[in-house]
Formats: structure tokens, sequence, C-alpha cells
């Protein structure tokens, strides 16, 4: 809402520098996101108002005039202009006159550029100064014609005390329509600055017949319309606005039209209260009708759109058909125009629910809508018709029919709320001097009625149909009064503990671990491409979740697996260094019938390229499935879960081969292993690709932060290497599990420390070498004992497995 | 015979003048000082001297045995100074290469920041929820004052979820925290105090200041009395953690429909403190967060009396704060995943 100083003076006198008045919006709720002064660069000694005395032919141009101005000084000013609006022989009108040094706007160049003013010879004749133009002042683009200001602009006074201004461009909250106005803005100001409130007096003659006989007004949906209101006007002259009133449209961002719209938006701007005027004679059968469309399919508007209407849509129709869509635009037939004579105004209120459903779905919203659709006060219509009426008379001359023809179902009550000041402090932490409590609502329009000495019945102002409850009553006056006033306390500490998500802290504890392990973390789009899914070519029993209105095709799936995304921010960063080892710990989606889908906490990792970076002592080695199982035995075991194991996997995402299940007791977990060549080609990588993707929901249900104390024994332990040659298909894992099962009770550990093929190992086999760990707890052990114990190794590494002894 | 020590002096001590290394300086000690050295032949040869000559000589001798014994060990203390450091010499690195650096990762800085502003919160009383991101139209707006066709709903343009799971609007992303709030209410009584942090999502084109998924964390405090001064405290103590003791605060009054009275929270410039600058558009304040007392409908709406509990709500969004701290100037990188920026933030 943008608000002219000058024209809220009218309303409220204004005590306070620009600025601070702003500051004072601002914290009260009304934040002023720019203050723009107009006629900033207007020097007092160089831009005034002035008179034309006389208007002489140019010697040498037919299209240029030479203005004799005069501006207050001893000797008026000769200056050559080509406004079409200054003619010959003219005199008499009052005009901006820039003299040299003036800074005005070019209004030849394309974008605004400021130029200063020299006395300039045009077509031979020497001009000191200029008649201006809006444009060439910054007040609008309007080049066309000069201004022509008021008769009674005072000659020689400096332009910028006569037209100069500050608008203040106010964001009024949603539920605050009452301020989308002049007024509404006033009756704050008032409020904020302790001054008088001065609402506009409506008073004028009403010379014409009775309004009733010209039309009838019917409202055949009240659902819709709660009131309805007719005033009539004969006999006007359409033609601009005064000068004045186009300023304050323009300032208030509108645009001038004639003086019959305009006194329709003029009014707008003050009340609040949207106004429609019709031309009376288009309005056929003398009848206004307000209906919804029903069989009525498309109308056309006043800006010569025709538009598509559902039957739910609410109508203004005379008897024949629409004439309007009620409360958005009116229709293009019945529009006011330079052949108008006779003016019938409409002042309505409209259902708000129903005005917002129509302009969203006509994407129309128009300054009318925006006020409709928030609610408005439903005892401001007659006042707005009046108001129209009043300024159409006085604009347009001709004459007032008597009365206002309204309709309406039976009005809301004025809404009263019991307020126990008591809430004040109960809500605010602080109490309020009551004369400030009741100074404060008073100038907001309520009225107090002390019932007890601190309880009153507050009466609220109709126009604050925001203001339900004892709350609302605490807002106003803590947001009048300034939240600053409120005192910093801290919070005391709750009585009893509060939650924490058990699952939360794993997600934290596996990220940290993750990062150790040289991994840095991703967050990516939830939402994902039908193209992305193509690519992974994943299927899935019941149909994705989806947005219904998608912003691009790039993000439409709710995504059921990270895996699409973390490969495609693998791939883009691939493209700027060697090696790339990331995470995601995120939800995926999993439609549920007849409910909000499942959101499971899913981790996924990716990896790529050079295991380690570039450096004067590294070697080069690209990474490999054991680089991802070792990360993923890190956390396995980092959390606590010891019962897991990995089961080779065959899954088309994947490699087969490179490929396995993580499983922690009889739980399937997820999987890991090398991407699907095709998979990482139609994402552009050709590197081998590393991925897993795991339910951290059930991994973390496994996760313990408990570790079970075993004593470190005393007596030295004994370290034996054996080498063994199994067949190539026999996985190390087993070979492992017959060590340590042979090697009860005394074997503590059997690290793989090599593993090779070639000669002399046969083909089809592969030799595995074990450095074995035997300790006791009580004692030493023998070279008996030990040996013993290898012996069995090795028995039973034949035995179970067929395994020979190397070397 | 005092000739004799005089000139074998003179002899042992040039010699070792000229040793360099400890072979040398053993093979010196020998010849001279050996049990069949030099210095002991004379020492030796004492007892055979005349007994009048013998003091003398027999002091000289002795003298002469003490004075090379100590230059000896003088000398071999030397010696191996100097053979230290040319062993050192040898094994010298340029000690301004790169050191052998652990590879580690990085946390995400949204990570980082949620986990900063929850501790705070956390040493302030505040347990932690986390709702569901796909939500009901209920949970989202109705149940937070804001029913079908309320004005207000403009203020967040939502993404709803397509049949055949979402049935007239009546499933949608959430476009705030505050539909925890709710649910937060629904399953714990008050004493409440909680923070909830999440992925929200908005209808919305994306440009340097606004994304389309973005985090916000939710708090909410609901008690008896619970005041606005209690939420003027801990916002001001959450600022001054997370941006420094001297930040200062302001707090206006603004519009939200789940809160009554309602405000927002802005802080002194960290930029330009203050003076107006690009960041501040020029006001000398940012805005932090939305924030209010819990509206007494949405307090009613679940069960809880209005009469009896009050309590307050904030939200904010979490790549701002992050972008204040680390002066990020294009909430974009967040989501592009750019290791060249995630590696910026090694904490």
């Amino acid at each position: 809402m943008k608000v002219p100083l000058s024209w809220l003076k009218d309303y409220v006198e204004i005590k306070l520098p620009p600025e601070q008045l702003a500051y004072k919006l601002t914290m009260a709720g009304f934040e002023v996101a720019e203050i723009h002064r107009v006629g900033e660069l207007w020097d007092r000694d160089k831009v005034f108002v002035g008179q034309i005395v006389e208007v002489k032919p140019h010697p040498n141009a037919d299209r240029l005039t030479i203005a004799v101005v005069d501006y207050g000084a001893s000797e008026p000013v000769e200056v050559v202009t080509g406004a079409p609006n200054i003619k010959v022989g003219q005199s008499g009108q009052k005009v901006a006159l820039a003299l040299a040094g003036a800074r005005l706007v070019d209004p030849y160049a394309p974008q605004k550029t400021y130029f200063t003013l020299k006395p300039t010879k045009i077509r031979g004749v020497l001009s000191p100064g200029m008649v201006c133009s809006e444009k060439e002042l910054d007040l609008s683009d309007e080049h066309e014609t000069v201004i022509i200001l008021p008769d009674d602009a005072p000659v020689g006074m400096p332009l910028a005390d006569y037209l100069g201004d500050i608008i203040l461009d106010i964001e009024v909250p949603t539920n605050r329509p009452d301020c989308l106005s002049i007024l509404g803005i006033a009756r704050e100001v008032a409020a904020l600055t302790d001054a008088e409130f001065h609402p506009p007096i409506i008073d004028y003659p009403e010379e014409g017949p009775e309004a009733k006989e010209l039309v009838e007004v019917e409202i055949a949906d009240p659902d819709l319309c709660s009131r309805y209101t007719a005033a009539v006007v004969l006999g006007v002259e359409i033609k601009p606005s005064p000068y004045l009133v186009q300023r304050r449209l323009r300032a208030a961002g509108m645009r001038p039209i004639n003086n019959v719209v305009d006194a329709t938006n003029y009014v707008m701007l003050e009340l609040g209260q949207p106004i429609h005027a019709f031309d009376y004679d288009k309005i056929r059968g003398r009848k206004i009708i307000v209906r919804r469309a029903r069989e009525d399919r498309t109308f056309t508007t006043l800006d010569g759109i025709t538009r598509s209407l559902l039957p739910d849509t609410l109508l203004i129709a005379d008897a024949e058909g629409p004439v309007a869509i009620a409360g958005v635009m009116g229709g293009m037939e019945s529009e006011v125009t330079d052949k108008t004579k006779n003016v019938l105004i409409e002042s309505a209120n409209f259902n708000r629910v129903s005005i917002r459903r129509t302009s969203r779905l006509l994407g129309l919203r128009t300054e009318a809508s925006l006020r409709f659709e928030k609610g408005l006060d439903p005892y401001l219509p007659p006042e707005g018709g009046k108001r129209t009426a009043q300024l159409i008379k006085e604009w347009a001359g001709g004459t007032i029919a008597k009365g206002l023809v309204e309709v309406h179902t039976p009005l809301p009550p004025r809404r009263t709320i019991t307020f126990h000041l008591s809430e004040l402090e109960r809500f605010i932490g602080i109490s309020y001097p009551k004369e400030q409590i009741s100074s404060i609502l008073g100038k907001l329009g309520f009225e107090l009625k002390e019932e007890e000495p601190q309880t009153y019945t507050v009466t609220v102002p109709t126009h604050r149909g925001d203001v339900t409850e004892p709350a609302d009553l605490v807002e106003e006056v803590a947001r009048i009064a300034g939240y600053d006033l409120i005192p910093t306390e801290m919070i005391p500490a709750p009585s009893s503990p509060q939650i924490f998500p058990e699952l939360l802290k794993w997600e934290e504890a596996a990220k940290d671990v993750l990062v150790a392990c040289g991994l840095y973390e991703v967050k990516t789009y939830a939402l994902i491409s039908q193209e992305l899914l193509d690519q992974f070519g994943l299927s899935y029993p019941l149909p994705l979740l989806s947005v219904a209105n998608p912003m691009t095709p790039e993000h439409v799936f709710l995504r059921p697996t990270l895996l699409p995304s973390l490969l495609r921010t693998l791939a883009y960063n691939l493209r700027f260094q060697d090696g790339v080892k990331i995470f995601e710990l995120a939800r995926v989606y999993l439609p549920r019938e007849n409910d909000l889908p499942q959101e499971r906490m899913t981790l996924a990792i990716a990896m790529a390229g050079e295991a380690e970076e570039l450096s004067w002592f590294g070697s080069s080695r690209r990474l490999d499935f054991f680089d991802l199982k070792g990360v993923v035995e890190e956390l396995v075991e980092r959390m606590g879960i010891s019962n897991y194991q990995f089961i080779p996997a065959d899954e088309r995402t994947f490699f087969p081969g490179q490929t396995a299940w993580l499983k922690v007791g009889e739980d399937t977990i997820g999987i890991l292993g090398k991407l699907n060549p095709d998979i990482a080609e139609a994402f552009e990588v050709e590197e081998e690709v590393f991925m897993a993707e795991f339910n951290f929901e059930a991994l973390a249900s496994h996760a313990s932060s408990r570790r079970e104390f075993k004593p470190v024994s005393r007596y030295p332990a004994v370290v034996q290497d054996i080498a063994v040659v199994v067949d190539e298909e026999i996985p190390a894992e087993e070979v492992r599990k017959v060590i340590m099962e042979a090697g009860k009770p005394f074997i503590r550990s059997a690290v793989l420390f090599d593993l090779y093929r070639g000669k002399p190992v046969p083909p089809g086999k592969k030799s595995l070498a074990y450095s074995l760990t035997f300790q006791a707890d009580d004692r030493t052990l023998t070279d008996k004992e030990v040996t013993k114990l290898r012996e069995r190794v090795i028995r039973e590494l034949e035995r179970k497995l067929g395994a020979t002894l190397r070397g | 015979m005092l000739e004799k020590i005089k000139s074998l002096r003179e002899k042992a001590i040039q010699e070792l003048k000229a040793l360099a290394d400890s072979n040398s300086l053993e093979e010196w000690k020998r010849t001279y000082l050996g049990k069949k050295g030099l210095v002991t032949q004379l020492l030796r040869q004492i007892g055979s001297l005349p007994p009048e000559e013998r003091p003398k000589a027999g002091e000289a001798a002795n003298l002469l045995r003490d004075e090379l014994t100590q230059l000896y060990e003088e000398k071999a203390s030397a010696i191996k100074e100097a053979e230290r450091l040319q062993a050192a010499k040898a094994q010298a690195i340029d000690v301004t290469l790169p050191g052998r650096r652990p590879q580690i990762g990085a946390l995400h800085p949204v990570t980082q920041t949620l986990r900063e502003i929850i501790e705070i919160f956390s040493r302030m009383g505040f347990g932690v929820y986390e709702g569901p991101e796909v939500e009901w139209d209920e949970y989202n707006f109705g149940l937070l004052n804001i029913p079908p066709e309320h004005p207000a709903r403009d203020m967040w343009d939502t993404l709803y979820i397509a049949p055949p799971y979402g049935k007239d609007g009546n499933m949608l992303l959430r476009t705030h925290t505050s539909p925890d709030q709710i649910r937060v209410m629904e399953l714990t009584k008050p004493p409440i105090r909680v923070v909830v942090p999440g992925r929200c999502y908005r209808h919305e084109a994306t440009d340097a200041s606004h994304e389309w998924m973005f985090y916000q964390v939710e708090g909410l405090a609901v008690d008896k009395g619970i005041t606005m001064a209690h939420l003027k405290g801990v916002l001001t103590t959450f600022v001054r953690e997370m941006f420094g003791k001297e930040r200062k605060v302001r707090f206006r009054c603004d519009y939200f429909p789940f809160v009554e009275p309602g405000a927002d929270m802005a802080m002194d410039c960290i930029v330009c403190g203050g003076k107006g600058c690009r960041v501040c558009k020029f006001t000398g304040w940012l805005e932090i967060l939305g924030a209010g007392m819990v509206h007494p409908q949405v307090l009613r709406n679940v069960g809880i009396d209005p009469n009896i509990y009050t309590g307050f709500a904030f939200g904010m969004g979490v790549e701002r704060i992050a972008m204040l701290k680390h002066k990020i100037d294009d909430i974009r990188y967040f989501y592009a995943n750019d290791l060249r920026f995630l590696k910026q933030f090694r904490a």
C-alpha cells in the first residue's frame, strides 16, 4: 500500500519526521519497505509554480510556441515549448516552470537519466528555462503534455512545497484489509502518535429523483453477497479529474482514467471499500441482480479479455445478462466511457472465499479482489457509495439521486469481548497502566465499558474483523505501546525432561563416523524427475508419490531412493576432481494407502576415482569395493553392531560379483557394491562407481553405545603365520571362520595379510596368508599348546575346505 | 727428566690439537695414557730416579697425566658433538614439505548450523522433535488457525501431493515446521520446551535468497506462566550465543495466523554493525525469525486449555542463519553440493 503523506495528512496530523513515522509503523506491524520522496531534486530556487501570461508564436517553427511565464519574480521569463496543450493565444494556465540549473529527468533517455537544465537556443530563440512535463519532474512517464496545475496554485511557490510529497510503501499484513486504505493507516498513525483522527465528512445535496425509481437491486445468492448498495448520479460530464486528484492516484500507484473512474479508485484507496461504476444507461431493464453465473459460460471484462466462468462464479447481472464479475472486474459493455451521462455506483460486500476462488481461477487479481478476498467491513458499503457520489458530483457535476438502493442480509451484530486486564500480564509479562490501555484501544476505534475495576467489555469496531478474543486485544495494546517495552526474561527450566529422538542421535553419530572416514556430507533435493528414475530403471510395487503442481519436470516425484540424486552429485563433482567420496542421510518416501507415506531415514554412500588426494608421498590407486566396504564396516562397528555379515548379491542396479547385501542378524539392511556401468554411463561417468544404500532406521535399531569390557590379558601373546592354498570359489570369510573355530579356546585373531594368485599356486587356486594370535587369560601358553592348536587349524582347513598348507 | 716431561707434554698437546675423529683420538689416548703409553712409562721411570729428583719429577709427571686426561675428555666430547651434528646433517629433511594428513570429510554446513542451533536451545532446556515432511493440509494449515481459503494461505505457496495419495489438496509437502507444534502438543503434555528441525518445501522460483527446499527450526514452549518476556529472553539468548554477545535485537509486531500477539525478530546487521549496507538492505537490521505467543485457538485445537496455559512459538530458516554466519551470498550453493563449496566448511 503506497501512502502519500500529503493525503494521509487529510485525516491525521503528522507529528513526526517521515523516518520516525516509518519506524513506528514498522514496529507496530506495518513494515515500511521504502520511503519515496517526490520532488527531492526540485531546487527551491529553480523550480516554481508559474502562470502563463501570454503564449506567442515561435518565429521559426510552427510546432513550437513561446510561453511568457510569471513566477513571482520582477520580470516573467519567456520559454520555448513544444507542448500541444500550450497554444498561442492562451493565458492564465498554471504550470511547473524550471529555470537553468534545475535537475530534471531526460525524457528521451531509455533509462532514467538526470540532467541539469541549461539556457538553450531553440530554433534561434533563447530559452532560459522550460515548462515541465510529469516525466521531466520524475512524477510519471507522462510526456505528451506539460503539467497544468490547478487554478489556485500559488504563483511563485517553489514546486517542491506545492507538489513535493513523501510516499510510504507499507506492507499491510493479510489480517488487516482495513489498512489497505489511507484512512486505515491514518487510524494507526493516530494511535501510534497520539494524534487526532479526522475521517472525511460525507455530506451532499440529493437533488435528483429517488434512486429506487431508477434501479432495482436483487441479491439472488445472499450466501455470496451480504450487502449491495447502488447510488445514481445523473448528468455527469466525463473529463480528466482535477490535477491534484490525478497526482494522488498516481502517487498511490494507480493510473488516472477519468473523473468518474478516478472517484471510484479514490474512494477505494481512501476508505478501503472497492467501488464499481457502471454506465447507467447500459444497464438493461434498470435492474441489478447479484447471482451465480449458472448457465453463463463466458464474459468479456473491461480489459477486453473474454473469460470463461464456472457455474459458481458470482456475477453482477442486469435484466438480460452479466455486467460484471462481482468484486473482481467490470464488463466492457457497461464500462464508463467518454459518452457516459449517467452513472450507477456499486458499493457492496462480497463473500471473501468466493472472490478468492474466482480471482484465482481467472488468474485475475485486481485491487478490488485483493481487498474483497481478505474480508471487508460489512458496514462500509453505504459510506463508500455515498462518498463516491459526493466526489463524482464534485469532479464531474450532475445531480445525485435521492437515497441509496440497498439490499442486505441481516448484518452481523457488533462483536464484544470481555477483557480482563490481567490477560495483558499473563501474555506479555508486564502490566500496563489502565489509562494507557483505554487510550490505545480508544484511538483504534474500540469502545470500552468498565464492568469491574479490572474488566472491560470491549466493543470491536466493525472494520476489525481480525479481533475476536482477548489475545487480539493484548496484541493491540502491546504493539501500539511498543514491543521494546516488554522485558527480556529467561524462561524457567521445564519441570520434566524433554523429548529427544533416539534415531537422531544415531544419525548424528553416523555422520561423524562417515566424515572421519573421509566422506563429505551432501544434501540433495527430495523431489526428482521421471528421467532420473528411468535412468536407474527402478520399479516399485505402488505408484510413486508425486507433486500435483510441480514447478518444473525436474522436481516431480518424492524419491523412493537416494541413489539417483547421489549419483548425479557424484557425476557433477567428478568434473572438478579426481576422487569423490560422499554420503547423504535423508528420508525416502514410501507410499501407503489412505495415509501419509512412510518417511524412512536412509543412508546412501557414493565413491569413485582416486583413492587418495594428490600428494608428494602418495601413490595412485583407484577406489574399489573394499574402500566402500571398509567404510561400512567401520560405521557398523562404531554403532556397536557386531553380528553383521556381507552376502553376495545380484541386483540389476549393481554389477554382479562386486555387490553384497549387508545383513545384521536376520535383517537385510541394504546393499553395497559396484554400480552397473550402464547406469554410470547414463550419468556420463566413466569411472567405476561404488555405491551403498541402507535402511538407516533398521541399522539404528541394532545400534548400541554399550560395549562389554573384557580384561586385558597380562600374559604374552604368541603370533604364528600360516599360508594356505584354497579353491578360488571359497570365500575368505569361510577360511577365517574355520580358523577361528579350530583355534578355540586360545585364538584371539586371524588377520589376513596376504592374498596371492599365480605361480607356484596352481590356476583356479589362491593363497591366503594369516597372522594368528594365541593367548590365554591366566597363564603363558606353552610352545606345545600353540603348536597343537596350529596343527588343528591346518587339519580343519584341509578337512572342511580342502586347503593345503603352502611352503 | 723435567725436560723430558716438558717435551712430551708439548708433543702430546700438539698432536691432540690436530685430531678430528674419535678413532685417532683413541689412538692418541693409547699412545700417551694407555697401559704402555708414554706417560705411563714415564711414571714408572720415576722410581729409578735419584731420590732428590723424585718428588719434583713425580709431581710433574702426575700433573701431566691429569692434564692430558682432562684434555682428552674435552676433546672427546667436542668430537662427539661434531660427529652428531654431521650425522644430523646427513639425515636432514625439508620440514616445509606438506604433512601426511588423514583424509577427513566434512559435514554439510546446514548440518553444522542445525547442530549449533539445537545445542544452544538444549542448553536452555529444549528437547527435539521431528515430524513428517509430507503432511496433511489440516496440520499444515487448518489446526494452525488457517482454514481453507483463508487469505493468509497466500503467505505459503504450497506443493500438493497428486492422486492417488493426495485427494483435493488434503496432502502436501509441509511449507513450514509449524505443523509439528500440533504434533508435539498431541504427543506430550505441558511443560513443553522443544525445537523441531526439518526440511520444508514451497512452490517458489529459486534465486539468490529463495530456495524451494529449505530447513527450518521451529520452537515451542508451553507451560503455565509463559510470557512474551520469556520469548524475548530465549530468542535474545539464542542470537547472542549464535552471533556474539554484542548483538542487539529488535522485536516488532508481525502477523502469523497461529500466534497472537505475533512478532518478528531482527538483529543488528553483522556486516555493517547497523549502519546500513546491501546485506541489510540499508535498514541496519537483519530479520532472523518469526515468533509469537501460541494462538489460544491453536491450543484449543489440541485440547490444551488456553486459560491455564500459555506458550510461545518461533520459526527460523536455517540456511539464512548459515548464510549470515559464513557470509554466503547465494542460497543455491546449499543444494548444488559442489565439493568446492562443501570443502570450505571443514569445521
